[in-house]
């Protein structure tokens, strides 16, 4: 027989077990597969269970970052510096939870953690600012030798493959997806295998702060599981190997066959650092207009 | 199942047909829907899907109408049709292509020799809106041009009105001026309303003389949506079985994926029988399908997922 409890008593709360799911095309769908993994924090402890993305979801994610193409990169580039702006303002009021959930996949202290939500942060700011900006910086009038007018301009690569950095799961995370949407591309990023916890709460950002659905999609799981698929998709155009560690020759050499984009990892890397234009570049084509003067 | 069907030869009674359309059994629409939502979720994998993808190409009715339609854009298509991807020469070619009337010499000139049929829609597609006379004269020109099959519709209005005798004249009169080629008849499911109306209207085309029955123009939504398809099937399968005459069947429009494709296909294997899996018996009308099963064919050949930058834009 159950003991009685005494009047008043409270009853012990049920614990709210998060197993999240995957960001894809503004949704959040579980794996197709139905797989989640378990992810521990730095000293072990058992923190959540995420999505094991399989790679029909890499290429649904595909599919939808390719949908939310055209209407991404028709935005007006002050219109995008906005929406990134928002997602730094959605960041700020949750930087309670962002910093908890950093300082437990990765053993920082509270301050530490602290430091590295505020750069993040800030890196979507940053990357507002490019948004109008790195036209005039990349593209430009070019002295020609004839009765034209030529000029310059960036336009955005298309569908970009992201695999985010291993470590630095938050800011290493925002450096990498920021410049490519920044410029008006669409997303599909593998996230930290072992910290994916910082990419579903940057998908749950994402999702309320007006970038449209399909634009940035965040897959967690075995990262040697997805970007292969990746690597090898004819619809996708570039791929950001920042986390790919030792696949990244396999997966450079797959990307070959269909004449990707693809940007190496730098193993000498400060994610603090002042990055420049050197992620908003790689992701650009150029487009130049003669155009004849009259006389 | 009906014991007896309409006959082909006489002109029944309006009265008569109406007895016999009407004591049909009626659809369980709810019943419908559930087996064809039962049927999709079959999963169909490496060696059957490499099959099933193959099958569903060589069932293509590779289709362009529209008013744009050029004679360039009619011979591109009729390439497309007969070797689907040029990267795979083991690729099958697309059963037709369907075309408006006037385009059919061209369509013809293009596909000689390849063993792709020319279909062309005919008797005032889409709306079936003409006298009966215009409609034979359009049927004629188009055999005469050198379509293999006709795809008319039938006039809905009449249908609807209850005139059943009207639209079996019709489609006996086509029937006839069609001469060797074959004979598709359109219902127009999207405006028929009921699934009711979907085998009747079924049945009265198969008596009056359809080789194949078809769902829709393309230009009415909902087009071929699976519970209609899956009716069309049932009426082939039991007039099979009263007459002994094998009907095709062609749903269209709407079918823009591969995964479709072959729901479709299982629709077929499991209503009406593995005898229709045949292009012979059953065709897909579609013009963005192709590329959609040939990037799933790439797909199964290369093991990478395709883009459609690799494929011609139709």
């Amino acid at each position: 027989m159950p003991e009685h409890r005494h009047e008043g008593a409270e009853a012990p709360r049920v614990a709210v077990r998060k197993t999240h799911k995957l960001y894809i095309g503004g949704a959040f769908p579980r794996s197709e597969s139905g797989r989640s993994y378990p992810v521990a924090s730095a000293d072990g402890e058992h923190l959540a269970n995420a999505g094991m993305a399989s790679r029909k979801d890499a290429r649904d994610a595909v599919a939808a970052a390719r949908k939310a193409f055209p209407g991404w990169a028709g935005r007006t580039a002050y219109n995008r510096g906005q929406v990134l702006y928002r997602a730094a303002e959605m960041m700020e009021g949750r930087r309670a939870q962002f910093a908890a959930e950093l300082a437990a996949a990765t053993g920082a202290g509270r301050p530490e953690a602290e430091r590295e939500v505020s750069a993040a942060i800030d890196r979507w700011v940053y990357y507002a600012g490019w948004t109008d900006k790195a036209a005039q910086v990349l593209g430009g009038t070019n002295p020609v030798s004839g009765p034209y007018d030529n000029r310059s301009a960036p336009e955005p690569t298309g569908v970009v493959a992201v695999l985010a950095p291993q470590e630095a799961p938050l800011l290493g995370l925002v450096s990498v997806l920021a410049p490519v949407v920044a410029m008006g591309n669409t997303a599909v990023l593998a996230a930290s295998e072992r910290a994916p916890l910082p990419a579903v709460a940057l998908a749950e950002v994402l999702a309320t702060s007006d970038l449209p659905g399909g634009v940035a999609n965040i897959l967690t799981g075995r990262t040697a599981e997805l970007a292969p698929p990746l690597a090898a998709h004819a619809d996708v155009n570039a791929l950001d190997l920042a986390g790919a560690g030792e696949l990244a020759a396999e997966l450079e050499e797959a990307a070959a066959e269909t004449l990707k984009r693809v940007l190496r990892p730098d193993p000498a890397v400060e994610w603090e650092a002042d990055p420049g234009l050197s992620r908003i570049r790689p992701f650009l084509e150029t487009k130049t207009v003669w155009h004849p003067v009259g006389t | 199942m009906p014991q007896t069907a309409i006959a082909a030869e006489q002109a029944p009674s309006n009265r008569a047909l109406r007895e016999f359309l009407h004591g049909l059994p009626g659809v369980d629409e709810v019943g419908a829907r559930e087996r064809a939502a039962g049927l999709a979720t079959r999963s169909v994998k490496t060696t059957a899907k490499a099959a099933a993808l193959d099958l569903a190409v060589r069932m293509v009715d590779l289709t362009t109408l529209e008013g744009a339609d050029t004679p360039g854009k009619v011979r591109a298509l009729a390439a497309k049709a007969r070797r689907p991807d040029p990267d795979d020469p083991e690729a099958p070619s697309a059963a037709a292509v369907c075309v408006y009337s006037d385009l059919v010499a061209v369509a013809a000139e293009a596909v000689r020799g390849s063993g792709v049929g020319v279909a062309s829609v005919a008797t005032a597609f889409p709306s079936g809106r003409a006298p009966l006379e215009a409609k034979l004269a359009d049927t004629r020109r188009a055999v005469a041009d050198g379509a293999t099959e006709i795809d008319m519709v039938i006039d809905r209005g009449a249908f609807l009105a209850g005139d059943y005798r009207k639209v079996h004249e019709e489609i006996t009169a086509v029937r006839e001026a069609c001469g060797g080629a074959h004979l598709k008849v359109i219902l127009e499911t999207g405006e028929l309303s009921t699934l009711d109306n979907v085998r009747r209207a079924s049945w009265l085309a198969m008596g009056a003389g359809a080789d194949f029955i078809k769902t829709s123009t393309g230009k009415v939504a909902p087009a071929a949506t699976p519970p209609v398809v899956l009716v069309m099937l049932e009426a082939v399968r039991d007039n099979l079985a009263a007459t002994g005459r094998a009907v095709g069947v062609k749903p269209a429009g709407g079918i823009r994926t591969a995964k479709e494709a072959i729901r479709n296909l299982v629709m077929v294997q499991e209503v009406a029988g593995p005898r229709w899996l045949d292009p012979a018996l059953f065709r897909i009308g579609a013009s963005s399908l192709l590329n959609d099963l040939l990037m799933q064919r790439a797909k199964l050949r290369t093991g990478a997922y395709a883009g459609p930058d690799y494929f011609t834009i139709d």
